[in-house]
């Protein structure tokens, strides 16, 4: 019988007295965005904002607790918008979304931040025996969202944000889990060669922690030569959009290449206000169950399909007790997958 | 196919100069008075002696301004820059039923829409645009313009709970939009330009953009003239496609691109009017009048003079109004000099830069 986990993949929406708050202390063009050194003012909005998203995922019973990244204005980009030796470029689209975020112009080594890593220490000071759970781009979405002007090779640029976010994670706090997000595998696939340096680089991403490995991918699924590379990463789990993404193809590849022993479900829409019905998640997880009859996991995690930033708070709220409670339901009802 | 992009004959003033005329037209926003912004704040503000009556009249007074302001830049057809719209789908979502508001989203860093959700099939209510329609032709000596955001931007700018897929949601739309123009041709609107920005973004679902169009122009008049305007995409993956839209101009930016991308609608085949945009809406410098020209010149790749019609690349309400005003009233000047011209013999009509300044 599966352990079914509650989590989400981070990066919350900012409760709307923060919006404000941070947006007349900040500003609204690209030069007022979080830079690292953010003034006491601005750590101090964040450090209540990160406090009431820990309140709003303890209070709904989620089973991982993330920080929220509140402080995250460029979105996946983050790690590197704020590191020394990258400078900020123009706006540039969020995927497919009427979102934006400043390009990433890598100028110089990335060496050592620790920016994400002092968040996860505040976090961590909000929490009483709540498991962790951290979150990162993936590697090969950190280098698919940035501009290398400096490494002047895609491998090795690569190879570098790989070892970049290795060693931002050995500064991290004790996690329960860690979810790297890879929505640039199965939208902007790696090809030949590439993409076996793409599963190379999480697998390093990877080895830097203890903690359980999920790689959380969205609004595509994947094609079959990149899921297959992916697949001798040392991960402990892929996981999968079965919101937007094409299931049938889903499947097709779960069927076709197998899946880790654990296995990651973003079955609540992100990016809809519709809220689902916690019977409805439990529905789902039970399907899934039934269109991979060859597989059993250890632990399911079951979380939202896409980052909830795009969600007005009110439903935001409640899709994360949507969240917690299908998954009690599915665990109640001990679904053997 | 394009529908009767001649009725721009309409819009030509009795004492127009030249034999040539260029259209010259605003796509819509314009910069707010301050004191309306402040005016705004005090309406919100329940401690204040200021309620909804004090507003609206402060709108009107704002929209009698702006027309005047659009009139005095000499355009030949005038808008009264948006005054009471706050943002271009919220405004539409707050006048159909089927809508609702949760709150604030992010667009990037600390900037924020309102993102209406579609919880119920959307429905025709009271009229959205007819009374301020009303309001601006009675005040200005000039043609008005309608803009309206169309269908495929109010579905795809929402969050669809309602409608099995957002195709769908946009088809709904577009029967209210029809509706809307309408009411507004019957009030005596002779101009009205359907805003789908939205499909710069998804450039890929133009067929669906296609039949909203169809749907919006089914029973409307063919002396009624009716713009589509679109910003800021990649142009190659919606032309020659849109040579078969039910409209009578194409309204587009090319001026922030440098017009890297006229030669994309220059295959001789350019099917409705164009309106190009000859001034740059994102930079906070009016353009000379010989550098308006020459981008005027740009257009006359794509069309003959009798089907190019000049505006701004996009909304101007992002500047400073000294600047929006400047830009506005030396992009007329530009056209009426290309005018003079062209009736001069001047320009070469099929090579229109070989003579530019």
């Amino acid at each position: 019988m599966t352990d079914v986990v509650a989590t989400t993949p981070g990066l919350f929406p900012l409760p709307d007295w923060a919006k404000s708050e941070l947006s007349d202390l900040k500003g609204h063009q690209k030069g007022d965005l979080v830079s690292g050194d953010e003034l006491p003012e601005v750590t101090d909005a964040y450090g209540r904002a990160r406090e009431e998203m820990v309140d709003e995922q303890r209070g709904a019973g989620l089973d991982r607790v993330v920080e929220g990244q509140a402080r995250w204005d460029d979105m996946l980009a983050h790690p590197l918008t704020v590191h020394e030796n990258v400078e900020t470029g123009g706006i540039v689209r969020y995927y497919d979304n009427n979102n934006f975020y400043r390009d990433p112009r890598v100028v110089g080594e990335l060496t050592f931040s620790g920016d994400v890593g002092v968040e996860l220490d505040h976090a961590v000071e909000l929490l009483d025996d709540d498991p962790l759970q951290t979150v990162l781009p993936g590697p090969y979405t950190l280098a698919n969202l940035a501009t290398d002007e400096y490494y002047g090779d895609e491998a090795e640029f690569l190879a570098a944000v790989a070892e970049f976010l290795a060693g931002e994670i050995d500064a991290f706090p004790a996690h329960e889990t860690l979810y790297l997000l890879e929505p640039s595998l199965v939208t902007n696939p790696p090809g030949d060669g590439r993409d076996e340096r793409a599963s190379d680089a999480i697998d390093e991403v990877a080895a830097a922690t203890d903690a359980d490995v999920v790689v959380h991918t969205y609004w595509e699924a994947f094609e079959e030569k990149p899921y297959a590379h992916l697949m001798d990463a040392g991960v402990d789990a892929i996981g999968f959009d079965l919101v937007t993404a094409d299931r049938e193809a889903t499947f097709e590849c779960i069927n076709e290449y197998g899946t880790k022993d654990d296995i990651g479900l973003g079955l609540v829409d992100g990016q809809n206000t519709r809220v689902e019905e916690p019977e409805t998640v439990a529905e789902r997880v039970e399907w899934v169950h039934d269109r991979v009859p060859a597989a059993e996991f250890d632990t399911t995690y079951v979380s939202h399909n896409t980052e909830p930033f795009y969600l007005p708070v009110n439903r935001h709220r409640e899709k994360l007790a949507t969240l917690a409670e299908g998954a009690r339901l599915a665990r109640s009802e001990g679904v053997e997958l | 196919m394009s529908r009767n992009p001649g009725n721009r004959e309409g819009f030509r003033p009795d004492d127009h100069p030249t034999e040539a005329f260029l259209l010259t037209t605003v796509v819509g926003s314009y910069p707010k008075p301050r004191w309306l912004n402040r005016a705004t704040d005090l309406a919100e503000d329940d401690d204040a002696d200021f309620d909804a009556v004090d507003l609206t009249e402060a709108h009107d007074d704002a929209c009698r301004v702006i027309t005047h302001e659009h009139e005095r830049a000499g355009l030949d057809t005038v808008v009264d820059g948006e005054m009471r719209r706050e943002e271009m789908v919220e405004f539409f979502a707050g006048r159909i039923d089927g809508y609702e508001f949760n709150g604030p989203v992010k667009v990037w860093g600390h900037n924020y829409f309102d993102k209406p959700s579609v919880v119920d099939e959307v429905a025709y209510d009271e009229p959205w645009l007819v009374d301020e329609f009303e309001f601006t032709d009675a005040v200005a000596s000039r043609p008005v313009k309608v803009p309206i955001t169309g269908p495929y931007t109010l579905a795809n700018w929402a969050f669809n709970e309602a409608y099995d897929s957002d195709e769908e949601l946009s088809y709904a739309l577009a029967d209210l939009v029809n509706e809307e123009v309408e009411k507004l041709v019957e009030a005596g609107a002779r101009y009205v330009q359907i805003d789908e920005p939205a499909l710069a973004t998804t450039p890929d679902d133009h067929a669906i953009v296609g039949e909203c169009l169809d749907r919006i122009v089914s029973d409307i008049p063919e002396d009624v003239r009716i713009g589509l305007h679109v910003c800021y995409g990649d142009y190659s993956r919606i032309y020659p496609e849109i040579n078969d839209y039910p409209i009578d101009e194409f309204d587009v930016e090319l001026c922030n691109g440098d017009y890297e991308q006229i030669e994309t609608f220059a295959d001789g085949a350019f099917a409705p009017d164009l309106a190009l945009g000859v001034v740059d809406a994102h930079t906070a410098e009016v353009e000379p009048v010989s550098e308006i020209k020459a981008n005027i010149r740009q257009g006359l790749k794509v069309v003959p003079p009798e089907k190019l019609t000049v505006s701004p690349d996009c909304g101007l309400k992002l500047l400073p109004r000294e600047i929006a005003y400047g830009k506005t009233e030396n992009m007329v000047q530009a056209a009426r000099e290309v005018e003079a011209e062209l009736d001069a013999g001047e320009i070469d009509v099929d090579d229109p830069l070989a003579t530019a300044d």
